[in-house]
Order: structure tokens, then C-alpha cells, then sequence
């Protein structure tokens, strides 16, 4: 079975390892996926603070075009497009008198026959599969799943484990043989969007975030966004001068963890790409 | 007397606005304050989040439509998380952020609304985030040309900016926009 595959603009581009990791991961598994074609940007975060009609609408004219490959799930790693696919779909079963107006805008009708499935959500009901294709010991590596504000909330909406300590990511990583703690971070924000404009706010929190990390003993950070990796990345050399401290913490994305459990050579899922190098992690 | 109370409007003009344009009703909240207590941003904000929620009930438009709080939501969602009346916060917030930019008022944090609002140019120009591009403007809205030099190369280094935006999707979200705004116009 084919599966679409809606990366979202950032796993083009500041997210590149997330998209390159799941591929590869992907093709590990004999997984085949597909992106629909022309597909546009979600509306992500500044969308919905414009216009809620096109918060809804850029979705649901890519779910249309989902619709229009026939297939009957769509791949979305990105938690920021995952939230506002959600949102969209949700909106618009529950204000039906909406989808006229919708349909107008985007110029396609649109059946909502589509299910929305995240990867971890893939990969937690075919753990089988994956199990059965381990090839490298990561037993000893010690982890922390960030799984960030998007994937999990609100919950009437998103539906997607506890909202507040989800374990679908920490039990991915439980059967590739990888630790994971108990943190009280998982779902704290990062500061997101904030980090164009208001540097200070993702500085502060996402501080927060790898201070905690750094406290129960984790080699790195795990995380399913894009959004998240950038900040806790990216950001990782400013917060350091900035709070004068030292972490040199890998922030990985889960899809990375599993191509290296599944035998999948390092540069092949871009972990060359990251800002805080990887190399000191996997010294054994 | 009692059904005089229970017949009477305990609520503003602006509540209603707000419950008409996303079907979130203020009045249900009892102060609580776990929204406050969880929110990441309540730190900057000069008034909490339960203090904005109070002041639509009573009708204080100009306090809310000013406010940073509305800006400095991150719509991280803890709040309409954790509250025992459901009500979805950040999408009370997304109503006082449109209505600010349809009454021309100056945003309380004009940084962010730029940011929102570049980055949705950006989308109906390109189809696809053009992530270079949305920076470059921002520059030029902010007058900030020196913010994230560094981390920005950086980037670029590690093949993570790309120069050239793609296209592929642009002739659609060009499409979408303008029947958007031809739908709105309708409207008027």
C-alpha cells in the first residue's frame, strides 16, 4: 500500500533531516510514500492569527490533493502541519455550514475521506516491523522525548496520547533498545514561532527545556517537530552564552534513532546536518 | 426579582463578538487561573491570561485590543488544555488579533504581528514558505538587519536555507488568495 506523504515547507528547508531520516527510514521498511503534487504551505502558525477561513482552507486544499492521488492516509511528520490538519478537519465537521465557503476557496470539492496519521502514530501499529529489522545495538544511549506543544493539544482535537506525558515516542525508542528518562519537560513549549521575533522568549524556554534534560542525565533530546529541533539546535550556542553554561546536547529526530537502529549509515540520515555535532554520542 | 437577574445581560458587546466570530464563550470561565498558572508566556504579558479573558466579559475592548498578551501568546494550547470549561483560549486570542487589523489598530507587540503577517504574504506569494525570503522582509519591517547573522550563515552552511524558493505550488495559493478576498469583499 502506497502511503501520501505531506512533508510541509520546513522539511524542505530548515528541517531537512527530518525529511531525509524518514525517507530513508521509510525505504528501510519497504514503506512506499508519495508527496502529492503542488502541494502549498499549511498556514502553519501565522495563518489562523489573520483569517480563520484560510487557516482552514490551505489544509483541506491539501488534503483534497491527497484525495486526488487515491490514497487513503497521509503521512504528516511535521507537528505544526499535523496540528493544523487536525484543526481543519475538526473544524469543519463540526461547523459543516463552513464547507461551502471552503470549497469556494479552494476551488476543489473535497469528500474527507482522508485519515491524518502522524509517523509515531505509524510506527507505534507496525512496531512489528520495525522490531524485525533492528540491526544496531543502541542499548546504552540514554535519551529524553520532547514531544513539544502541537502533537498532543489540544486533545478534543488532536487525540494523539495523554496530552500532558504521552509515551509514544518513549516506547518507540524502548524497542530499539534506547533508554529513555522521566522528564517533566515533555510537553512544555519551546517558544516555536517566537524565535524570528522574540529571540529571548525560545532562549528562556527552551533553556528551560535542555537545563531539565541536561539535570536527569540525558545524552540528547528526541523530538517529532521541526520546530522544536530548530530552537533546542539552533539556538543551543546563544542559550549557552547566554545563561553561561555548557551543554552540547544532540537534539535528534526520532525518525534519525530508528534509520541508526535499523542499520542505516549516519550521513544517510543527516546527522551530519545538525548545529551541536552528534559524533561525541555514538564514541562506542 | 430572581428571574429579573437571570433575564439580564451579564455580558458585553464584545463578549458576544467574540463568541460569534469563533463560538468561544468567555462567560464560562470562573477564574480559576490554570491558564495563567501553565501559560510559558504569562511572564511578559502585562495583563494574564485570565485577566484578558475578564476584561472581554466586561467589555474592555480597548485594554484587550492594546494588550501585549494577545501577541505574546505562543497558541502552544496549555491553557485550553487544562481548563475545566474547555474554553479554547488561543482561539479567543486569534479573534482580538484579526479584529486589531481590521480596526488599523498599532499592534502592543508589532514585531509579532509583522511576523504573522510577512510570512502569510509569503505563503500567498509562493505557494510554499519561502523561508529566505520571509527573513528578508522581516529585516526591512523591523529595521532588526543584524539579528541572527551568525545562526543564519550558519544555517545556510549546514544546507539548510535554501536561496531559491520553490514554486510549484504558487499559481495555487495565488488562487486561493484572491478568492479569498473576493469572497470577503461579498461579505461586506
Amino acid at each position: 500500500m502506497k502511503y501520501a506523504y505531506y512533508p510541509g515547507c520546513s522539511l524542505h528547508s530548515t528541517g531537512i533531516e527530518y525529511d531525509i531520516s524518514l525517507k530513508a527510514v521509510c525505504k528501510a521498511l519497504s514503506i512506499e510514500i508519495e508527496e502529492p503534487k503542488g502541494w502549498i504551505c499549511c498556514g502553519s502558525s501565522p495563518a489562523h492569527t489573520i483569517n480563520h477561513l484560510l487557516s482552514v482552507a490551505l489544509p483541506i486544499k491539501n488534503l483534497s490533493l491527497v484525495e486526488k492521488m487515491g490514497a487513503e492516509n497521509v503521512l504528516v511528520p511535521c507537528a505544526a502541519c499535523f496540528s493544523r490538519f487536525k484543526k481543519a478537519l475538526y473544524e469543519i465537521e463540526h461547523h459543516p455550514e463552513m464547507m461551502n465557503e471552503v470549497e469556494e476557496v479552494i476551488d476543489s470539492s473535497f469528500q474527507n475521506r482522508v485519515k491524518v496519521v502522524h509517523p509515531l502514530e505509524f510506527f507505534r501499529d507496525n512496531i512489528e516491523t520495525v522490531t524485525s529489522r533492528i540491526k544496531r545495538d543502541l542499548s546504552g544511549l540514554k535519551v529524553v522525548c520532547y514531544y513539544g506543544c502541537l502533537l498532543t493539544r489540544p486533545p478534543k482535537v488532536m487525540q494523539f496520547d495523554d496530552p500532558g506525558y504521552p509515551m509514544v515516542m518513549d516506547k518507540l525508542m524502548r524497542s530499539l533498545g534506547i533508554e529513555t528518562l522521566d522528564w517533566s519537560y515533555k510537553t512544555d513549549c519551546c517558544g516555536a514561532s517566537f524565535s524570528l521575533t522574540e529571540t529571548d522568549i525560545v532562549l528562556k524556554l527552551s533553556h528551560d527545556i535542555l537545563e531539565e534534560a541536561r539535570l536527569v542525565g540525558a545524552d540528547g533530546i528526541v523530538t517529532a517537530c521541526q520546530l522544536c529541533q530548530a530552537n533546542l539546535d539552533m539556538r543551543q550556542k546563544e542559550i549557552e552564552d547566554k545563561y553561561k553554561t555548557k551543554y552540547d546536547l544532540p537534539i535528534f529526530f526520532f525518525t534519525q534513532l530508528m534509520g541508526l537502529a535499523l542499520g542505516i549509515e549516519e550521513k544517510k540520515l543527516a546527522l551530519n546536518r545538525h548545529l551541536v555535532p552528534v559524533t561525541g554520542v555514538f564514541s562506542s | 426579582m430572581e428571574s429579573q437577574i437571570r433575564n439580564q445581560k451579564a455580558t458585553s458587546e464584545f463578549a458576544r463578538i467574540v463568541l460569534e466570530e469563533c463560538g468561544e464563550n468567555v462567560n464560562v470561565c470562573f477564574q480559576c487561573k490554570k491558564c495563567t498558572c501553565g501559560c510559558p508566556v504569562s511572564y511578559l504579558m502585562d495583563y494574564t491570561p485570565t485577566q484578558l479573558v475578564h476584561a472581554i466579559r466586561l467589555g474592555m475592548e480597548e485594554l484587550v485590543l492594546n494588550s501585549k498578551t494577545i501577541w505574546l501568546c505562543a497558541s502552544c494550547e496549555t491553557c485550553s488544555s487544562r481548563c475545566p470549561q474547555e474554553l479554547d483560549l488561543p482561539k479567543v486570542m486569534d479573534v482580538a488579533r484579526i479584529m486589531v487589523a481590521k480596526r488599523g489598530i498599532k499592534p502592543g507587540v508589532p514585531d509579532i504581528a509583522s511576523f504573522y503577517k510577512t510570512a502569510v504574504s509569503n505563503i500567498g506569494l509562493f505557494g510554499r514558505m519561502y523561508e529566505v525570503g520571509l527573513i528578508v522582509s522581516l529585516k526591512f519591517k523591523t529595521k532588526k538587519f543584524m539579528k541572527d547573522t551568525v545562526v543564519g550563515m550558519k544555517m545556510f552552511l549546514h544546507r539548510k536555507l535554501k536561496l531559491i524558493p520553490n514554486i510549484s505550488g504558487a499559481s495555487t495559493s495565488r488562487g486561493i488568495f484572491s478568492r479569498l478576498r473576493k469572497l470577503e469583499r461579498g461579505k461586506k
